[in-house]
């Protein structure tokens, strides 16, 4: 026994926080896929994207109860919740001249501030606990260690609506209708399909990817006054070091952040709070440009 | 003839407000001097702003990341090697220069709404080291307790609001001044003239990155420069002092004040500020709701209200398309000034 732990001794530590890692980058995927979607195809800077995901958050805290149909439902109300904000959005951002970014950011962040203060008048200032489905409390072992079940299922899961997303885009109508409006949005509207009802379904689709992220990732980035923030923060990174590229650099980006957040704080504790602006930097020095490559939706 | 008219009639107007600014400590009480001279060091960090988004075309979100690092290294210094305001001042503005130099290569082939976003994260990131940096900055809790600033060499402390009042008017507007001089000479000239037509001024020979990253590091300079003016002011600052929410606002007062003119910058991040500070006082706990509902009220105002120059960053012609080419700062993504 003393044998076995002396051999993997160099490993074992940092297992646990890779794993963790890998549920975090996956959850800061779904989160930030959504804002690379309506940057990328309604080309709308959003800033209020965090707070899409807070929603999610809060509903999660306020309705599971440890059952497995609170979790069902917890979903459905908080992903309907963060689409049905994402149309308000998309009406709100309507009469402003599409193509003013200026004017959008500062749009969507009072719509940021507003809706900030609105859920923390409704669920009150202190952060919720969120109670996860009892099946799923306790921990599993993996490698010989013990390690949080909704972690490893939230995985899975995660993993799946990754894999979702992909298919979407490449192999339905409205996935194409999406990669073609980001290539020429003129010629989709020449087709017939109207460029403020892709907006609106775009913002509503993001809004859904973001609420599903706050129900499902609330044990892991909990709803709280600070999530807002720190969602569209890591959100905003995955855009810049997935460069607007494909889905696959959005995914890489997003995993590259959880294992920094994570096994970088295990690895180097007094370095942790540079690591992700260093990465940051050192992906902008090496692709300057990367940003301003187009943008491709798969 | 008409131009005159408007000349003379803003040179009265400015004038008139500074006379205004230069009698209020002897009008308001200690609290309101207090609160005016750190309004107006944020209306210095306004200026920056604009210097960056109207001045130079890049929209900027992340200008609190070169304030608070002269905040910082303003209150280390006066902690440990000097009391003298000057040297604070100047040690504050080489940091902000050197963050903003630091950070040169990550904004200054962007454009438009990726500026926007990188200038973003930049500052949220300065935030989060700020409050986990504790061995230098305190943490959240800030830092508080330095010795009171002498403006000068042989100059007494100042001791009071209007003295710490008086002192920030005097800094603010020398480099307020200094940057109408400077905007004024060929380097302001070019500055504007890449800003409108980039593919142009490169095709005649000029480095327009060059000219973008000096602009970038000026600005990180008077960010910085107004952060030892907040430490003089507040006698206290935190990681709260450099929130995401102070550089939207700071935007959204230059875009209010007409993002190409630096007086309009500074009376529009005033104007900003001012209303938070008020609204905080009057709505405790409901002034983020008023203030975001003020935002999106104002952004609807603002094509016909009072803005005379509003940055459109990208024609609406090429409306939800991208650049379309890899050259950094292609046509489309220049901003364009609409009367």
């Amino acid at each position: 026994m003393m044998a076995v732990a002396a051999g993997t001794n160099r490993i074992d530590p940092y297992l646990i926080p890779a794993l963790d890692g890998v549920a975090y980058g996956l959850l800061v995927f779904v989160a930030a896929s959504g804002l690379v979607f309506c940057f990328g195809v309604a080309n709308i800077l959003n800033l209020a994207h965090g707070t899409l995901y807070a929603i999610g958050g809060y509903t999660a805290a306020a309705l599971l109860d440890g059952g497995w149909a609170s979790l069902a439902l917890a979903l459905a109300v908080g992903v309907l919740a963060a689409a049905a904000a994402g149309v308000l959005l998309a009406g709100l951002l309507a009469p402003v001249a599409t193509g003013n970014h200026l004017t959008q950011a500062l749009l969507t962040f009072g719509v940021a501030l507003a809706g900030g203060s609105l859920l923390v008048a409704g669920f009150g200032p202190d952060d919720p606990r969120v109670q996860v489905p009892a099946a799923l409390e306790g921990s599993v072992v993996v490698a010989g260690h013990r390690y949080a079940a909704y972690r490893l299922v939230f995985i899975v899961v995660a993993a799946v609506i990754a894999a979702a997303l992909y298919l979407v885009m490449r192999r339905t109508r409205a996935g194409m209708l999406v990669r073609a409006a980001v290539d020429d949005a003129e010629m989709v509207a020449c087709l017939g399909v109207s460029p403020a009802r892709i907006r609106a379904g775009v913002l509503a689709a993001a809004g859904a990817l973001a609420g599903a992220a706050g129900v499902l990732g609330a044990p892991i980035i909990g709803p709280g006054t600070d999530t807002a923030d720190t969602v569209l923060l890591l959100s905003l990174v995955v855009v810049v070091l997935g460069g607007l590229g494909s889905m696959a650099g959005t995914l890489l980006a997003a995993l590259a952040i959880g294992e920094i957040q994570t096994l970088g704080v295990a690895l180097l504790p007094s370095a942790a709070p540079f690591l992700l602006f260093a990465a940051m930097a050192a992906v902008l020095a090496v692709r300057a440009r990367g940003l301003a490559s187009r943008w491709r939706a798969t | 003839m008409r131009d005159e008219v408007i000349r003379r009639a803003r040179g009265a107007v400015a004038a008139l407000v500074l006379a205004g600014l230069v009698v209020a400590p002897w009008v308001v009480d200690d609290y309101t001097t207090a609160i005016l001279a750190r309004t107006l060091a944020l209306a210095l960090v306004g200026v920056s702003v604009a210097l960056l988004t109207g001045v130079a075309g890049m929209p900027t979100l992340g200008q609190t990341a070169p304030y608070a690092a002269g905040a910082y290294a303003c209150v280390v210094v006066g902690g440990r090697i000097s009391d003298v305001g000057v040297v604070q001042l100047a040690v504050a503005a080489g940091a902000g220069a050197v963050l903003a130099a630091l950070t040169v290569p990550l904004v200054v082939h962007a454009r438009g709404v990726i500026v926007l976003m990188i200038t973003l994260a930049i500052g949220e990131l300065v935030v989060t080291i700020l409050g986990r940096w504790r061995s230098v900055t305190g943490g959240t809790d800030g830092l508080a307790g330095m010795p009171a600033v002498r403006p000068f060499w042989g100059l007494p402390a100042l001791a009071s609001d209007q003295a710490r009042y008086m002192y920030t008017l005097a800094v603010v507007a020398t480099l307020v001044g200094a940057v109408l001089l400077l905007l004024r000479t060929r380097a302001g000239l070019l500055l504007r003239a890449g800003r409108d037509d980039e593919a142009r001024l490169r095709a005649s020979g000029h480095r327009v990155a060059l000219h973008v990253s000096g602009a970038h590091i000026a600005a990180g300079a008077i960010a910085g420069g107004a952060g030892s003016l907040l430490v003089v002011a507040q006698q206290y600052i935190s990681p709260a002092d450099f929130g995401f929410d102070t550089s939207a606002l700071l935007l959204l007062g230059v875009v209010i004040g007409g993002t190409a003119s630096i007086g309009g910058a500074l009376v529009g991040a005033a104007l900003v500020i001012a209303v938070r500070d008020w609204l905080f006082g009057v709505l405790p706990g409901h002034a983020p709701l008023v203030l975001g509902a003020l935002f999106v009220a104002t952004v609807y105002l603002l094509p016909t209200g009072v803005n005379q120059a509003r940055v459109r960053l990208r024609p609406s012609s090429a409306a939800p398309g991208h650049p379309q080419s890899p050259p950094a700062r292609d046509h489309a993504a220049v901003p364009e000034l609409r009367a």
